[in-house]
């Protein structure tokens, strides 16, 4: 039995993601949220959270699952970062998951696209597999995501 | 020894050694300055005094050989030498080396300063003035010295001077009681403040009392306690409106109290952070004196306004950028004596700061009488970089190009000096006050000067801004941007807005503003109707770089104090935002980077200055005939212009679509063949550029911008430079015809123009419609 991680977990799509406890500051409802005129798509707006304003990042679009969702339904998971807290919304926040480091390995070079610079690997768990989210990569977009919807 | 003491002592005699060299350049000046010379003196004898006393014995022996040199001109026994106040800032400058590493290290270092105090030590030994001489300085020296309280009498020239020291170390020397840091500091505060001339005896006076009356206190407490108040103020605002949504007036009383405190502590807390620009300017008499020694130079610096009060992070953000403007005008601006009298200017150049409020925000000017920036230089060297394309150095005005020094990687001293030209470069300088919501602009006048002019808020934190709405979500204005607002209902509404080709303009009092519209910018239409045919349009007029635009909103809401929060690194990229904040509703709202909202809209670029025009249009009176003239420049830069009202259209030709017609040059033009007119030939005996340099019909860009005329009954395409603007202008001054082809030459916007006699232009053979111009054109 090697060392475990505690890693919290949600859902996007039919995908099973988890971020590290520690660069989660915490969950959050639903939240209004204000949109950010020319901004790129991924970034939903802006949300109050008790006086500081954070990003919220629409996590389908990101992992290139399809189209935003209902910004209404979606959950908040806020993120640490070395800038200010961001909100990644997701569909379905889970339990945090005691996992063990054994459980680990890389994701397999077919997997693609954007989900291929996002998932550091896989925890194999019992019956479904458990993405690990990087969340450095996930909140500062790659330049060509920067630079889309501009014009 | 206490740590505390020696925190004391190290803020302290960093403050004092500031004053040192503001000091001694002021000396270098004026060296017959008794108070002046008393004041070093004295500063010199504290930092001595008191680092004797918690044992800094390098720093003592230092500040010891200065302090005798010190007295002996302060005595009349030695008058001043540069090499003297040389060594003198030297002398300030190892302490602060030494008071630095005290600060990281706790001691003074390991330093050999045995050069600088033997150089000191042989310098007091030099030309002793005659007795004679000396008698007058002698005498202001004892009243200065007796007025300052200072408790040594002037004595006699020959006297031991640290003989006569001694009582003061003493005293220095006592244990500090617990006022005595209070009272050292004042001084050091005060005098930085003060006009050196003023009296001893009135600091002295005034010294006392404020020691008494002010307190140290830690920045980061005042951050602390800013982002508090910027909190409360958002509580405030929730707390009111939702008080507004009930009637209770139990509720109404202590929140409209609630609401006067909190505008009250917010004013106070604010005020406690406020500093003079005069702090970071007394730095910059050492900085340009030791380039204009490194230079061969002579610069005067001017202040104006120092006493104009910042708050302190916005003075931290604009030291850097000023220092560099600083250095730049020093070294690159302002000629070397030779150079000058050769201009016929006075060989002492001139170096003026200016500070002052304006409309909520502190413009700060820094001006040289140098030679200078050269527009085409600039355009050239930009163009060789890559930073801008043919077709732009083209299309740029003179007052562009000369802020093209404000781009990345732009340089254009030939030779970088040790003093600049070492990567900080004038972009990050305009980043850098742009960060903090300023904006910076140079005007230039080649062999006249140049002025760089910065506008800078007051304050960041929190800040008056009015509430729009546009396709369904609040924005924020900041106040200091915003002119005026103008409502359009009903018949209004459809008439007020016309096109100017494609354009949207209104008519403010006569003239035109250019509109912007918000939904469109923020490409946020989503179904909301078009302002065109909405019942009432809004705008907002705003003011963005000195040129005025208006911003037609859906809705205006309110005005309100809002709290600036920056934006994430994800949305750092968009720069028409300036940041958030969060309404009283508890949303967020954006705030508007009203210049970044010009620029996108391209409403920043060259067009008239406005503000002179206004400021022309005042003097102007009822006398003059009034006219719609449309501006543009001819191939030599002089502005032309005609009656609007003789105009057919504006059009743009590619050069591509130019076709031969016999010998001449023609369009095809909404099915006819247009004989096209190149204005730069009809008047080209007053051409004095050569060719190559501005080719007539500006090759450089593959379009050409004519003007279609229907003249006998025909279409004719007059070929002009540039369309500057349209304007309504009373034509007062007229001067007779300077050439064939112009009725007459008057002032327009402030520079002369020439208008334009198409009449006899269209009729002159020599440039009939549809003659080849002489400058090949390449079809």
């Amino acid at each position: 039995m090697g060392a475990t991680k505690q890693l919290c977990t949600f859902s996007v799509g039919e995908g099973f993601f988890g971020i590290p406890v520690e660069r989660v500051q915490e969950v959050v409802r639903p939240q209004p949220i204000t949109p950010v005129p020319l901004a790129p798509k991924v970034i939903r707006g802006l949300i109050n959270l008790r006086g500081q304003i954070l990003t919220a990042i629409d996590l389908r679009y990101r992992l290139g699952l399809g189209e935003p969702g209902d910004a209404k339904l979606l959950m908040n998971v806020v993120v640490r970062t070395d800038d200010s807290p961001v909100s990644f919304l997701v569909d379905e926040i889970g339990e945090v998951l005691d996992v063990d480091e054994d459980s680990f390995e890389a994701p397999p070079d077919t997997l693609q696209g954007e989900m291929r610079n996002l998932i550091g690997g896989a925890y194999k768990l019992e019956g479904r597999l458990l993405l690990a989210l990087s969340t450095e990569r996930t909140v500062s977009p790659a330049n060509e995501l920067r630079n889309k919807n501009r014009d | 020894m206490s740590d505390d003491l020696v925190v004391e002592f190290l803020v302290e005699s960093n403050e004092n050694l500031d004053l040192l060299d503001r000091e001694l350049v002021q000396l270098e000046k004026k060296p017959g300055n008794r108070d002046t010379l008393a004041s070093i003196f004295r500063t010199i004898h504290t930092i001595k005094g008191t680092c004797g006393f918690l044992g800094f014995t390098k720093l003592e022996a230092v500040a010891h050989v200065g302090e005798n040199l010190l007295s002996r001109l302060r005595d009349g026994q030695l008058s001043l030498t540069p090499q003297i106040t040389t060594a003198l800032l030297q002398m300030v400058d190892a302490i602060r080396q030494m008071l630095r590493s005290i600060e990281s290290g706790g001691n003074e270092g390991q330093r050999n300063d045995a050069t600088l105090i033997q150089t000191l030590t042989s310098l007091q030994s030099g030309d002793v003035r005659s007795p004679v001489k000396s008698a007058q300085p002698l005498q202001q020296s004892e009243t200065s010295a007796e007025a300052g309280g200072n408790g040594h009498g002037p004595g006699s020239t020959d006297g031991d001077l640290s003989e006569r020291n001694t009582p003061e170390i003493a005293k220095c020397v006592e244990p500090p009681r617990p006022e005595c840091p209070a009272e050292t500091r004042p001084e050091s505060k005060e005098e930085a403040g003060q006009d050196q001339a003023e009296s001893s005896q009135a600091q002295q006076a005034g010294r006392s009392s404020v020691g008494e009356a002010s307190i140290r206190v830690d920045v980061v407490l005042l951050d602390k306690l800013m982002n508090l108040v910027g909190e409360l103020v958002l509580a405030r605002n929730q707390i009111l409106q939702f008080t507004n949504t009930i009637e209770d007036g139990a509720l109404l009383a202590p929140s409209q109290r609630l609401n006067l405190i909190t505008t009250e502590l917010q004013e106070g807390v604010m005020k406690t952070r406020m500093q003079p620009i005069g702090n970071i300017w007394s730095k910059f008499p050492r900085t340009v004196r030791d380039v204009a020694a490194a230079c061969g130079k002579q610069i005067r610096i001017e202040m104006e306004g120092k006493e104009t009060e910042l708050d302190k992070t916005i003075i931290e953000a604009i030291k850097d950028p000023l220092t560099h403007i600083v250095r730049n005008s020093a070294d690159h601006g302002i000629e070397t004596p030779d150079k000058r009298m050769a201009a016929g200017k006075p060989p002492e150049g001139r170096l003026l700061l200016r500070a002052y409020h304006e409309g909520g925000q502190v413009n700060i000017e820094i001006s040289d009488d140098g030679s200078g920036l050269d527009s085409e230089k600039i355009r050239k060297k930009a163009l060789e970089k890559g930073l801008i394309t043919l077709e732009q150095a083209a299309q740029l005005g003179e007052r562009e190009a000369v802020n093209l020094i404000f781009l990345p990687g732009f340089s254009t001293a030939e030779k970088v000096t040790n003093v600049s030209g070492r990567g900080v470069g004038m972009d990050v300088v305009k980043t850098n006050i742009e960060k903090i919501g300023g904006t910076v602009d140079v005007h230039s006048r080649e062999g006249v000067g140049t002025t760089v002019k910065m506008k800078i808020p007051l304050t960041l934190a929190i800040i008056p801004a009015l509430i729009v709405t546009s396709g369904g979500d609040r924005y924020a204005i900041p106040q200091i941007s915003l002119l005026e607002l103008v409502r359009l209902e009903g018949e209004d509404a459809r008439k007020g807005i016309e096109q100017l080709q494609g354009a949207p303009v209104h008519r403010l009092r006569g003239r035109l503003l250019p509109l912007v519209y918000l939904n469109r910018e923020l490409r946020v239409e989503n179904g909301s109707p078009d302002a065109t045919h909405a019942a009432a349009v809004n705008i907002v007029v705003l003011h963005a770089d000195d040129r005025q635009f208006g911003l037609v909103v859906d809705e205006i809401n309110d005005t309100e104090e809002i709290v600036v929060k920056p934006l994430g690194k994800q949305l750092k990229g968009i720069r028409t935002f300036a940041g958030s904040t969060i309404m009283g509703d508890g949303r967020v709202a954006l705030i508007l980077d009203v210049l970044g909202l010009a620029q996108s809209s391209n409403v920043v670029s060259e067009a008239r200055t406005r503000a002179l025009k206004e400021k022309e249009a005042e003097l102007t009176t009822d006398r003059g005939e009034k006219q719609t003239l449309l501006l543009f420049s001819a191939a030599d830069d002089g502005h032309m212009a005609v009656p609007l009202d003789r105009v057919g259209r504006l059009e743009e030709f590619p050069v591509s679509s130019l076709e031969r017609a016999g010998d001449s040059l023609v369009v095809q033009y909404r099915g006819e063949i247009l004989p096209l007119v190149f204005l730069s030939d009809a008047l080209e005996e007053r051409r004095k550029r050569p060719r190559h340099l501005r080719p007539a019909n500006e090759s450089a860009s593959d379009r050409l911008q004519g003007i279609v005329y229907v003249h006998e009954g025909k279409r004719v395409g007059l070929i002009i430079e540039k369309i500057l603007d349209i304007v309504d202008e009373m034509i007062q001054v007229k001067s007779p015809p300077s050439r064939f082809g112009v009725l007459y030459s008057s002032v327009v916007q402030g520079r002369v123009t020439e208008l334009l006699d198409i009449r006899a232009i269209l009729n002159n053979p020599s440039t009939k419609p549809g003659r080849q111009p002489r400058a090949t054109v390449e079809a």
